[in-house]
């Protein structure tokens, strides 16, 4: 496990007069569960919205499976490889379970307007291999019975589940997850860690934001802890719960 | 006559009409983010009902100014009451749906409020009735009018007092605190729904007068006057930056001064026998030209597409507008 | 999706009465054909429009600049205004391309703006346009101005003239009932078009940016390509409309491209359903025949009520576009037809 799947030097980003990144470097090895972790505002997020060509960065680099990363617009990161999911879930509401995920093959595929008002062949072909992906997808996180629901009408852990199905959906190398724990309770939550662990058994990258400590360090390969816009810690759990800047961090503001 | 100063003189004077109108889009903007498309035919209301007070008024005994004045007073609370409903019965309901419907309910406001002043006023324009001289003054080769002074003073007056109001009033810095963030002035106390309804009549209100002016400059005032006026006023606001007042005030009278010099200018512009080399040469563009003619591509009638364009160029080119620091997509 | 051996009854007695329809018309009078036409024009302009308000979810309130663009390219390229009368055959389609040409170049600047912004902008295109088409009769006379361009040729197929009446087997097809079933094709051409891009890898990219933008551009679509793309597929379906306008009417000018036009076939797109291909099409269809519905109604009403007309059946029609609009949103924003996913999210519970 030592190939590096991406790598981060010196990001940096400023809103404002706030710097909400300095020079944040870390690597994240392929096949390797990796958590992020930090306070509220420690710009987690944030360094996740640069890492997916959300905002745009002020300083430093993106190498991606050993290429320099475009990190100028979401849908280019997502083609390069790298899938996302959002805190506060992000579907296409009026959309079937279905629908959403199929939306997510669609930087795997081609067909254009010609093919679809021809109905080519091709584009039969296509638009049934898109289905079957979806499908698949939708059985492996668990919901293929809500497969024809509209998506506002999933329960929230189903939500969750359809919105990494999406992700899935566009066959990454890393999968950017951002606490998707939030709000679940403690059964879903267990779902959770299941279908993460899967996830690396079938040899995904995983990268978690994640608030529920417990769940990281139980969790995650490596850990990094972002503290005011700063890596302050990155190593296996063990190392880093007793690192003193770890635990004077979480002890200095409202501990978790 | 001095074409460019003219021309000054005028944009200036459209230009303080534009200003007043924007600040009614800008102020309902900044509060809740809604294009309230239907403050153009609030200001055409505005100008019909204070023509049909002074028609009205003009055989009478009374002094001159005095029928404007009353005319004015009738539309201000006209429209004021326009403004509410349009609050109340159309928007507030949608507060919260998604951001098409309020926009796609402005719209039929729009066209619902135009034919209605269209049933009550006909189809033909109202005149205003020749009661009061516009003296007309010369300054450096240029003519200003009694009407051009009065609009531009008028505007001036009426800016200053809504930055009074918004800045220094208690009620404005509930306006402010509202527009930066209505849950958080709603936790201070602020009523918000009475803080958005006071933007639209205060918006309207002043409408009422740029109506009014705007029909004076023009002697004439029409149930379809509201269209135009009202996108060419939003693209001041947008130029100055949406939801900015001194944004508004700025993008009014430089839109005006644009409109009017492109105007003034676009012939001898697009004249192509003026262009070097044209007018004297040989050939189809030689033969056009001879004996002085001229070759205008595109003239005054096209008077109409410089706000529309400057929107746009704003638009694609720095979308917060002149002195507007939010952005334009809000993730 | 097979179909049932009811539904294939139900969809059979629809194209037979659809086919005997110009015949029972005719009996009222030239005039309903006429108007039915004109129905079915408006129905595909709505059609068109949906995709980029429906599908897509981006108002554009200056969608009449496109039918503009079908009409002039068909009333220059088939009069005696240059002399040149191509067949339609040839021009449709060009008149197709323009306006979607025309659509992805005045969508291109507003593809970073927020909806509302984009209503306005859009709205000041449209003007742009009807502007041009005013004042480009000097110095070269393109448009002929507001007096507009005349003597536009009629539709040729082979011997037919669509200007003219034929017989066929006792039947006497006028010129408007030849139009009817043309446009009829055309519909259902563009009806297919349609459900086909609904339920296609594009279709299925435009309602996810309509969702939600961000997620889209995180799942990988290029949001601004797939807009464009929109703006282009709606206002090519406007130009093939105008063309075939130019054709029927026989004369264009700038007053039958004005923003009432565009608020109109917003509100048939909003009314019936936005997204939902056939709410869209009932709607233009109730709107469309509103005006005679209204001349036949109101107008006598008002005479008899009153002994003259208060108000103007025209007026009443666009306060009845507007109250449509305004209430539609307060009452049943997905139209009077909603897009029928739940529909088929029961059908999926059923099995």
């Amino acid at each position: 496990m030592t190939e590096v799947l991406l790598e981060a030097r010196n990001i940096g980003k400023r809103f404002g007069g706030v710097q909400a990144l300095k020079d944040v470097s870390l690597t994240i090895r392929r096949g390797e569960i990796y958590g992020l972790i930090g306070p509220n505002g420690a710009g987690k997020t944030t360094l996740f919205n640069v890492f997916t060509g959300l905002y745009p960065r002020d300083g430093g680099e993106v190498l991606f499976a050993g290429k320099p990363l475009s990190l100028e617009s979401p849908h280019t990161v997502a083609a390069a490889g790298i899938a996302r999911t959002f805190q506060n879930i992000r579907l296409f509401a009026n959309m079937t379970a279905r629908e959403n995920v199929m939306v997510g093959r669609h930087v795997r595929t081609r067909a254009g307007v010609f093919g679809a008002i021809l109905h080519t062949r091709a584009e039969r072909a296509e638009e049934a291999a898109i289905r079957r992906r979806a499908d698949e997808l939708l059985h492996y996180v668990g919901i293929d019975d809500r497969a024809d629901a509209l998506a506002r009408n999933l329960s929230y852990g189903d939500q969750r589940r359809l919105e990494i199905a999406r992700a899935l959906a566009t066959d990454p190398q890393l999968l950017a997850l951002d606490e998707p724990a939030a709000g679940m309770n403690a059964t879903e939550t267990a779902g959770l860690r299941q279908l993460i662990e899967g996830l690396r058994r079938d040899g995904l990258t995983v990268l978690l934001i994640e608030h529920d400590v417990k769940l990281v360090m139980g969790l995650c390969d490596r850990v990094a802890v972002l503290d005011y816009g700063e890596k302050i810690a990155e190593d296996v759990p063990e190392v880093v719960r007793k690192n003193p800047k770890v635990i004077e961090a979480y002890l200095g503001t409202s501990a978790h | 006559m001095d074409i460019l100063l003219q021309q000054i003189i005028n944009g200036l004077t459209t230009g303080s009409v534009y200003a007043v109108v924007a600040l009614g889009y800008t102020m309902v903007y900044g509060v809740i983010q809604l294009i309230n498309f239907a403050h153009g035919e609030v200001v055409m209301i505005g100008a019909m009902v204070a023509f049909s007070v002074i028609a009205s008024l003009a055989g009478s005994t009374l002094p001159p100014l005095a029928i404007v004045l009353a005319g004015v007073l009738a539309a201000i609370p006209a429209c004021m009451a326009i403004g509410y409903s349009l609050e109340r019965v159309a928007y507030r309901p949608l507060r919260h749906a998604p951001r098409l419907a309020p926009l796609i309910t402005a719209i039929g406001m729009s066209i619902i409020l135009q034919h209605l002043a269209l049933l009550i006023w006909g189809r033909n324009p109202l005149a205003f009735p020749q009661i009061i001289d516009n003296p007309s003054f010369a300054i450096g080769g240029a003519a200003i009018s009694g009407v051009q002074i009065a609009i531009i003073l008028l505007s001036m007056v009426m800016m200053a007092g809504l930055s009074w109001f918004v800045y220094r009033t208690r009620f404005g810095i509930a306006i402010r605190a509202t527009a930066e963030n209505v849950h958080v002035a709603a936790l201070m106390g602020i009523n918000a729904n009475r803080v958005i309804a006071a933007t639209f009549v205060i918006g309207a209100g002043l409408g009422a007068v740029a109506g009014v002016m705007f029909g004076t400059y023009y002697g004439i005032a029409h149930y379809t006057m509201g269209f135009t006026l009202g996108l060419k006023a939003f693209s001041a606001a947008v130029l100055g930056g949406i939801g900015n007042l001194p944004g508004a005030m700025v993008g009014g009278l430089l839109l005006g001064l644009v409109e009017a010099l492109g105007t003034g200018y676009i012939g001898e512009m697009t004249d192509l026998c003026r262009w070097p080399g044209a007018g004297s040469g040989t050939g189809w563009m030689g033969e056009r030209c001879a004996d002085g003619e001229h070759f205008v591509l595109f003239g005054s009638n096209y008077q109409d597409v410089f706000a529309f364009l400057m929107l746009i160029l704003v638009l694609v080119f720095r979308p917060s507008g002149l002195l507007g620091e939010r952005v334009s997509e809000r993730a | 999706m097979g179909w049932s051996t009811r539904q294939k009854f139900g969809l059979a007695c629809v194209a037979l009465a659809l086919v005997a329809l110009p015949f029972v018309l005719a009996m009222a009078g030239t005039a309903w054909v006429r108007i039915t036409n004109f129905a079915v024009l408006f129905v595909l302009l709505s059609l068109g429009l949906n995709i980029v308000v429906g599908f897509a979810g981006l108002l554009d309130l200056g969608y009449v600049a496109f039918f503009a663009v079908g009409a002039y390219v068909y009333a220059l390229l088939a009069s005696p205004h240059f002399g040149l009368h191509l067949p339609f055959w040839v021009i449709l389609p060009i008149g197709a391309a323009v306006a979607g040409i025309a659509g992805a170049v005045l969508g291109a600047p507003t593809l970073r703006l927020r909806g509302d912004y984009l209503a306005i902008v859009t709205l000041g295109f449209g003007e742009i346009v009807r502007i041009f088409m005013n004042n480009l009769s000097a110095p070269v006379n393109v448009t002929n101005g507001p007096k507009g361009i005349n003597r536009i040729d009629p539709f040729q197929v082979g011997p037919l003239n669509f200007s003219a009446s034929d017989n066929f087997g006792g039947l006497t097809f006028s010129g408007p009932i030849k139009y009817y079933y043309f446009l009829l094709i055309v519909l259902l051409v563009v009806i297919v078009i349609n459900r086909r891009l609904q339920d296609s890898r594009i279709g299925r990219a435009w309602v996810a940016i309509r969702e939600d933008e961000i997620a889209a551009k995180a799942a990988g679509i290029n949001t601004r390509n797939i807009k464009l793309l929109a703006f282009a597929m709606g206002a090519s379906f406007g130009g093939v409309a105008g063309g075939m306008f130019a054709a029927i009417q026989g004369f264009v000018s700038p007053e039958s491209f004005i923003l009432n036009e565009s608020i109109m076939i917003l509100a048939m797109v909003v009314l019936g359903g936005m997204g939902n291909i056939w709410g869209v099409i009932a709607g233009a269809v109730l709107l469309s025949f509103m005006p005679e519905l209204l001349r036949y109604t109101v107008e006598p009403a008002q005479k008899a009520m009153f002994g003259r007309m208060l108000v103007d059946p025209e007026v009443l029609r666009m306060l009845i576009f507007g109250l449509a609009l305004v209430l539609t949103m307060r009452f049943r924003p997905a139209g009077l037809w909603p897009e029928t996913r739940h529909k088929r999210e029961l059908d999926a519970d059923r099995k």
